[in-house]
Parts: C-alpha cells; structure tokens; sequence
C-alpha cells in the first residue's frame, strides 16, 4: 500500500463496526439501482419459492404478511463504501418461508429474483439461520419503492447488492450461477469483512 | 482479485466550479468499456484508508485515463482531490469495474445526463466521434453555462444540452428542467438508452423516456449518490 502525499483522513471517530473500507453514511440512505425503478403494487406482489424444491409454493401479498414476524436491527453495508447503523427492518424470516417446502438433497445455493428481471447469487447457508429476510417496513414505515419496495431481501451480512430490490422469490440450485452485478464483475459472495467486492477479491 | 495499481498525476484540468478532471498515468493501458469506472484509493501514514467509485471520462486504448471528480461539501475523498493533489502525485487505482453500464462503441445508444452523470457518458461521447458518430445521441442537464462539464467539447450536432437555472444569451431553450419534448427527437427505436445522474434525475428522466415509449429493458441506469 502506497502512502497518499499529504493525505490523513478523517477517521478519528471511526466506528468499530465499520468494516474495511466503508464509512458511515450517517442519516443518508444512497439509492441505487441498475434499472428504472419499477412501480409493483401490493395486488401484484407475489414471492415464489421454486427450483430444486419437492413443490413450488407462492404467497401473495395478504399470504406472506399473515405469517411469523420477525425483525432484524442493525448495519447495512453498500459495496460502493456507504455503511448505514441501527437500522431496523420488519417482515418474515426466510428460514420461516423454507419450512414451506421440502428442499432437495442437492439444494446448496439460491438465486434470488426481482419482479424487474434482477437477480443475484447466493449460498443457502448466507440465507438460512436467522441471517436473511423479506421485509416491508423499515424504522416503523412502509419501504418506499426507490428502496426496494413494497418487499425486498434482507441479507445485512453481506453487501446491499445481495438484498434484491422489489423481490420475488428464491430459485433453489444444486450449483452457483452468477446474478446480474456477479455476472458484471462483482463478487459472488460478497463479505464486507472481507472486502469482497469484485470477482477474484 | 483486480490489482491496485499506482498511478501518476499527470494533469489537473478545472471543468467547472465544482468539478476537476485528474489525468493519471498508468502502469499500462488501460483496457476500459466507455460507462466503466476505476476505484480510487487514499492511504495516510499509519494505514487508514478512504477509496470512493470515479467513472472515466477518456476513451479506452491509452495508459492515460480521466476521472472527473465533483467536489462533494464534506467529501473526505473528493475534497482532498481538490485541495491537495497536483501533478507528480502518486494515486492507487484498480479497475476497471462495471459490466452493465458500459458501452462499446458498436451499437445504437442515447446518454441523458444530468450535472456529474456526464462523465461516463463523455467517454461514450469521445469514443463515438473515434467510431461512427450516429450511433451515439447525449442529451446533458446542467444548472448553468459555467457548471457544463467538458464545456466546448461536449457541444456539437449530436449533444442537446438543457439548463435548468441560466441559458446562454439567446439560448432557444427556456430554463427548466428536462421534458419529454427533450428527448423525443433523440430517440431511436432501437437504442439502449444510459441514464446517469442524481436519483431524483435518474427518476425522473426514466419517467420521461417511460412515458415516451421507451422500455424499461433498453434502460440502464447509474446513479450518482454521495457515496
């Protein structure tokens, strides 16, 4: 690592739970999206769980807001460096969605899907465990659309690409394939502590 | 993993008020798709780092690239660039990065830009007057004459530049920000369409292109955030 000429930065208050690389983006929630952002009503929402299950099972809007609540309260963290604290989101567990379906022996990974055609790749063990989430309120209110609404994924332990926007459903794989960012040059995984942000990282 | 890279100011160009263009050399050519961008990283002395996202404005094939960098109020980044760095400087950069919004040059496409969201487009720009220039449309939003990036450069018959504060004297457009009347004569039916800027332009720009027709699977959108 070469030193910048003149350069000393402005981390005398840094964060222990910033990981490598990431500032706090304080009150600022930076939007982006690779798409026009869609307009997806609640009457439209569906979120299919499909692929190397025994049984595709769909829930609708009222379906999916009828089971099991649960809460994640924490940090986001955005591979282009922003990190957000204390955030809190609300709406169902995706362990609880998988109990909806008999997994098949070979299932080891997921893609999740947005109703625009996004998508991206991850491993069933980063979405099982209590570490993943389809949510629909956030600090108490309705996600907007720009952030992903009316539900998107919730995985706060890897990067926001991950926690697809406008979700609607898992596709069970015995493989990885590349989503949409994997297959344009970013990581597979995506570890913000190990500043897995580009493929080979 | 994409290496760092040292790189080499070689130039600091002002385009506006606001913003400056750093020429830096690289330790080889620099193999970028117009649209793509390199990460930039600061290192002080006891190893903090900061590193932020600049697109490149140049046109791929050299060993020189240019970031354009606005001067963001607060930015630990961007006001460092500004203030500190001149020509001799060593900066580390690694890329490029970015598959999806990214141009080559060989195919029907429009650029709506608003404010910064022209640098990528400028390379797109650049790299069309290099190739065949009727493939390539820009459409450029900016507040005032002297916040247009590239200034003369920029202008020609295949840009439409729009102000939404203060025209030229004798400017034909009113002020106000971009209307579908602005893009209808710059669109082809066939075109992919590369819309960059702040979100509330990215927005509203889609809205605009939606509205005339356009599909959202011919829009590519990259927002400029304060990140």
């Amino acid at each position: 690592m070469a030193i910048t000429r003149g350069f000393t930065g402005r981390r005398k208050t840094r964060d222990p739970r910033l990981p490598p690389g990431q500032y706090d983006a304080g009150a600022d929630w930076p939007v982006l999206n690779a798409e026009a952002t869609p307009r997806i009503g609640t009457d439209r929402w569906t979120f299919t769980i499909d692929g190397l299950v025994e049984q595709p099972v769909s829930w609708t809007w009222a379906e999916i807001q009828a089971l099991p609540r649960s809460r994640y309260e924490g940090a986001i963290h955005c591979v282009t460096t922003w990190s957000k604290f204390d955030m809190t989101f609300d709406g169902v567990s995706v362990d609880t969605l998988l109990e909806a379906v008999s997994l098949s022996p070979d299932a080891a990974y997921v893609m999740a899907t947005s109703h625009t055609g996004y998508a991206t790749n991850l491993p069933l063990e980063d979405v099982t465990g209590g570490k993943a989430w389809v949510v629909w309120t956030v600090d108490g209110s309705p996600l907007t659309t720009e952030h992903g609404g009316p539900a998107r994924l919730l995985v706060p332990h890897l990067y926001f690409w991950k926690s697809a926007k406008w979700v609607s459903g898992l596709r069970v794989m015995a493989s990885d394939e590349p989503g949409f960012w994997e297959r344009n040059g970013y990581h597979d995984r995506g570890d913000p502590w190990l500043e897995q942000r580009y493929q080979g990282d | 993993m994409v290496a760092w890279q040292k790189a080499m100011v070689v130039e600091v160009r002002r385009e506006t008020p606001n913003a400056k263009t750093f020429r830096l050399k690289l330790p080889a050519v620099s193999e970028h798709v117009a649209g793509q961008y390199y990460v930039l990283r600061l290192t002080a002395e006891d190893g903090y780092t900061a590193q932020r996202d600049y697109s490149v404005a140049s046109v791929p094939g050299s060993d020189l690239v240019d970031l354009t960098v606005e001067l963001l109020p607060g930015g630990e980044v961007s006001e460092f660039l500004h203030e500190v760095v001149e020509p001799g400087d060593e900066l580390e950069v690694r890329g490029p990065i970015g598959g999806w919004f990214a141009w080559r040059g060989d195919s029907p496409a429009l650029g709506v830009a608003g404010g910064s969201g022209v640098v990528p487009l400028m390379s797109m720009l650049r790299l069309s007057r290099l190739r065949d220039p009727s493939l390539f449309r820009l459409v450029v939003s900016a507040r005032r004459p002297a916040d247009l990036y590239y200034g003369a450069e920029v202008v020609g018959p295949q840009t439409t530049v729009v102000y939404t504060r203060q025209t030229p004297p004798s400017w034909p457009r009113p002020v106000g920000r971009l209307t579908a009347d602005d893009l209808a004569p710059t669109l082809t039916p066939t075109q992919t369409v590369y819309v960059c800027g702040t979100p509330p332009f990215c927005d509203h720009a889609t809205g605009l292109l939606e509205s005339l027709g356009v599909s959202t699977d011919r829009i590519r959108v990259e927002r400029f955030g304060p990140s």
